[in-house]
């Protein structure tokens, strides 16, 4: 008989006794693996500066979540491992333009975790995607860093110098352009060739350009189960279906054109995700697909009839913000009382 | 690739569950020796049952036979108890019961005779014409109990209400719990006498047809199963998808019947009558030959015996006996008595002993404490949970003590199967807070 036997020091628990080997750390971490194609595509279009925002953004997340877990005197190195700050400061990088300033992915970062995670108690309970919620703070708090200063890189690839170039106090090239992405109003009768967006070698933020780098990243996380497919099929199947239908009230030649609409700007990143962040996100499949419309709805709506060119941020935000009542009328039926015997 | 989909679409299942890649049934499938040890002193609890416990009827200095009744059942939902070995009973004390946690009554034999059994018992009677009467009635009086590992008293399950016509008998043969193999041994090796004694129940019920139901990773059975009844077509034989908790009586009754009913309500009202293959075994043997329920097959495994396999046990049996035949290792750190998955850790070894509904010995090595988390809200529980709740809602609202929230979310409706937590990425122990909910909503209520 086993010396354990004998002391009698088993453990004496609740079933199950065993697992599921997945865990938040294995999601997390597949998750910053799935973004890698997106800010290389990033990289490899508007240059290296864009890995230093990714940087700056990242060490700021990992550093405001180990400061504000010791504040909150709860495990740092374990939350750390897990990887969840990371995401964010890696998808926070990715809505930023290529060329922001230093102190935007820093505050921005911060404000992510600080304000949107932790003072709602951390990790599951936030309301709002912090990444995304940081961005719409940014664009609140420096319009002219996210919506004006921008530093249009060349067509096509060989920007290098450009970018080494940017790093220059002094900055400003003479092929800068002030626009944010091919959606902008002021772009007008410029349009990109399909293959240019879909390659993301078009102007915008770091991550968002490359729907190639999206969606190998996305359909891993599919594959994996870590996200659903039915939330980005709905979302950007929504937007498509609205681009056709409703009227454009500025006239530009790709205004109608549903694939311009889904390839350009976002949609891509928001839709595998952000709006598929469990955390902030309904909890029934009836739930994700109310949400993923509702996303796409308001996404169509803020590019058609407001002042903002991009609407993915805010329509992902506000359903995040509807998603407890989402959940309140989505409540999974209980087994045997939906259908009669037969 | 596309034939494999297809085959897959083919098998019998219902939505939820889950998948445990690697069900430690491994350990035992290929073992058929099967060891029948003769405890040297048996703890007989006088209750091993759902319902009233058994009173005794022996006193201290009592010579008994195997067989023989100790402990009477009181009233129409309980259950006899009867010797297991041939002894002297010792005394009849409260005993640490290894299912309740609580000192309950338990009749102590010691092994003294040999091994005989006592009068009128294990006479070959003509069970070709036996009257349902009879049958229920030898069922009775053998005290058998579910032994998928509900106890619910047999006799009772085959009294329905007068209201309620059972037109199909479900046998369970899917044995969805990880680990366990003692349904499969005893399905390969005694497939006539469970046929028999699902026939026996069709007889008292007097109901024309059974669906039996097997999970895909025994085809074997199968095979054999469907080749005993060739020549009847009441009796339909299915391959279900190997899926937990397919073997549950909803789950069952969905994926071989497709028919529906609340957590709560048994499966008579949609006309159904759920045996386990090990009950139906035990009918056999106590319609035939008037045995009553002292032994049952238990699979002794896990990674802390050297040699896991299937025991037919004495009813009573110290598991230390037990442990020391399938070669314990050092190192051990949780017994479970049942399945992983719904089994209960026992905190000793020196006093637990088998009773009735133990199907399993589950030992474990090294395990694992789960630190939990917040819940990120993945939703992958609501999408596991077989009886559509929300575990994770629960799971919260019991945590924070919000009872009379969580009974307007069906807390009580919770049938503890285990896939939630199971499959919980933030390893949150839904099952320990659901239950820690239901004992205080019982407490409060007894109050009032």
């Amino acid at each position: 008989m086993s010396k354990q036997l004998q002391n009698n020091s088993l453990i004496v628990s609740a079933s199950p006794h065993i697992r599921d080997i997945d865990n938040i750390p294995r999601i997390m971490w597949a998750v910053v693996f799935s973004l890698v194609p997106a800010g290389i595509a990033g990289i490899f279009t508007f240059g290296y500066y864009c890995l230093y925002v990714i940087f700056l953004s990242c060490i700021t997340a990992v550093v405001t979540e180990a400061c504000v877990l010791s504040l909150r005197r709860l495990p740092v190195v374990n939350s750390i491992k897990d990887g969840s700050a990371l995401v964010t400061g890696i998808l926070l990088a990715y809505t930023l333009p290529p060329s922001a300033p230093w102190y935007i992915p820093v505050v921005g970062s911060f404000f992510a975790i600080a304000i949107v995670k932790h003072t709602f108690g951390g990790l599951g309970n936030n309301v709002w995607n912090p990444a995304l919620a940081a961005r719409a703070f940014l664009q609140v708090a420096y319009p002219v860093a996210i919506n004006s200063d921008w530093r249009m890189v060349p067509h096509g690839v060989g920007n290098l110098v450009y970018n080494i170039a940017r790093t220059d106090p002094e900055g400003k090239l003479v092929d800068a352009v002030t626009r944010a992405t091919p959606l902008a109003k002021e772009a007008g009768a410029e349009t990109y060739h399909f293959i240019q967006l879909l390659v993301g070698n078009v102007p915008g933020c770091i991550g968002e350009t490359s729907v190639i780098a999206l969606l190998l990243g996305g359909v891993y996380l599919i594959y994996k189960r870590y996200i659903n497919w039915y939330v980005p099929i709905y979302y950007i199947a929504t937007v498509f279906v609205l681009v056709l239908i409703l009227p454009a009230r500025v006239v530009t030649p790709w205004a109608n054109n549903p694939f311009y609409h889904i390839f350009a700007g976002g949609l891509f990143l928001g839709a595998f995700f952000m709006a598929t962040d469990m955390v902030t996100s309904p909890l029934t499949k009836r739930g994700l697909i109310i949400f993923a419309v509702g996303a796409g709805v308001l996404t169509v709506l803020i590019r058609f009839y407001s002042g903002y060119p991009e609407g993915v941020c805010y329509s992902i935000l506000l359903m995040n913000t509807a998603t407890p009542l989402i959940d309140r009328f989505t409540k999974p039926k209980l087994y045997g009382t939906t259908i009669k015997r037969t | 690739m596309l034939s494999l989909i297809k085959s897959k679409s083919k098998l019998k299942t219902f939505v939820g569950g889950i998948h445990p890649k690697e069900d430690g049934k491994i350990l035992t499938t290929g073992r058929k020796e099967i060891l029948s040890p003769i405890p040297g002193t048996v703890y007989i609890f006088l209750s091993q049952h759902i319902g009233a416990p058994a009173k005794a009827i022996v006193k201290k200095g009592d010579i008994v036979k195997k067989g023989q009744l100790v402990g009477e059942a009181q009233g129409f939902i309980s259950a006899n108890v009867h010797a297991s070995v041939s002894g002297k009973v010792i005394d009849v004390v409260p005993w640490l019961h290894p299912v309740t946690g609580v000192k309950s009554p338990a009749v102590i034999i010691e092994t003294m005779e040999e091994d005989s059994w006592a009068e009128d018992i294990n006479a070959d009677s003509d069970i070709d014409h036996i009257s349902p009467e009879e049958i229920r009635q030898r069922i009775q009086s053998a005290g058998i109990v579910g032994l998928g590992g509900a106890t619910f008293p047999t006799h009772v399950k085959l009294t329905p209400p007068k209201d309620k016509t059972i037109d199909t008998i479900v046998m369970n043969g899917a044995e969805c719990e990880p680990y366990l193999t003692c349904d499969y041994r005893l399905m390969l090796d005694k497939p006539h006498e469970i046929i028999q004694g699902l026939k026996l129940v069709m007889k008292c019920i007097g109901c024309r047809k059974a669906h039996i139901g097997i999970e895909e990773n025994k085809k074997d059975v199968y095979a054999l199963f469907q080749d005993i009844l060739s020549g009847e077509p009441d009796i339909k034989v299915d391959l279900m998808e190997v899926k937990y908790p397919q073997g549950a009586e909803h789950q069952l009754i969905k994926a071989l019947l497709n028919r529906e009913f609340k957590p709560t309500q048994l499966p008579l009202e949609v006309g159904a009558i759920v045996i386990n293959v090990g009950t139906a075994f035990a009918i056999y043997e106590a319609v035939k030959y008037k045995r009553p329920l002292i032994q049952r097959m238990v699979t002794v495994t896990g990674d802390g015996v050297e040699k896991p396999q299937n025991f037919l046990v004495r009813i009573g049996t110290p598991i230390k006996q037990l442990l020391e035949e399938a070669k314990v290792t050092p190192g051990v750190s949780k017994v479970v008595f049942g399945g992983p998955m719904m089994g209960i850790t026992q905190g000793t070894i020196d006093s637990a002993v088998t009773v009735k509904g133990t199907g399993g010995i589950l030992v474990l090595r090294e395990t694992q404490l789960w630190q939990s988390h917040a819940c990120i809200r993945c939703g992958r529980c609501i999408g596991s949970c077989p009886y559509g709740l929300n575990p994770s809602e629960l799971s919260i609202l019991c945590e924070v003590k919000e009872f009379n929230q969580a009974l307007e979310n069906n807390v009580m409706e919770c049938k503890e199967c285990g896939c939630c937590t199971y499959i919980c990425p933030a390893k949150r122990p839904i099952v320990h807070l659901i239950k820690f909910a239901k004992a205080e909503i019982a407490k409060q209520r007894v109050k009032k």
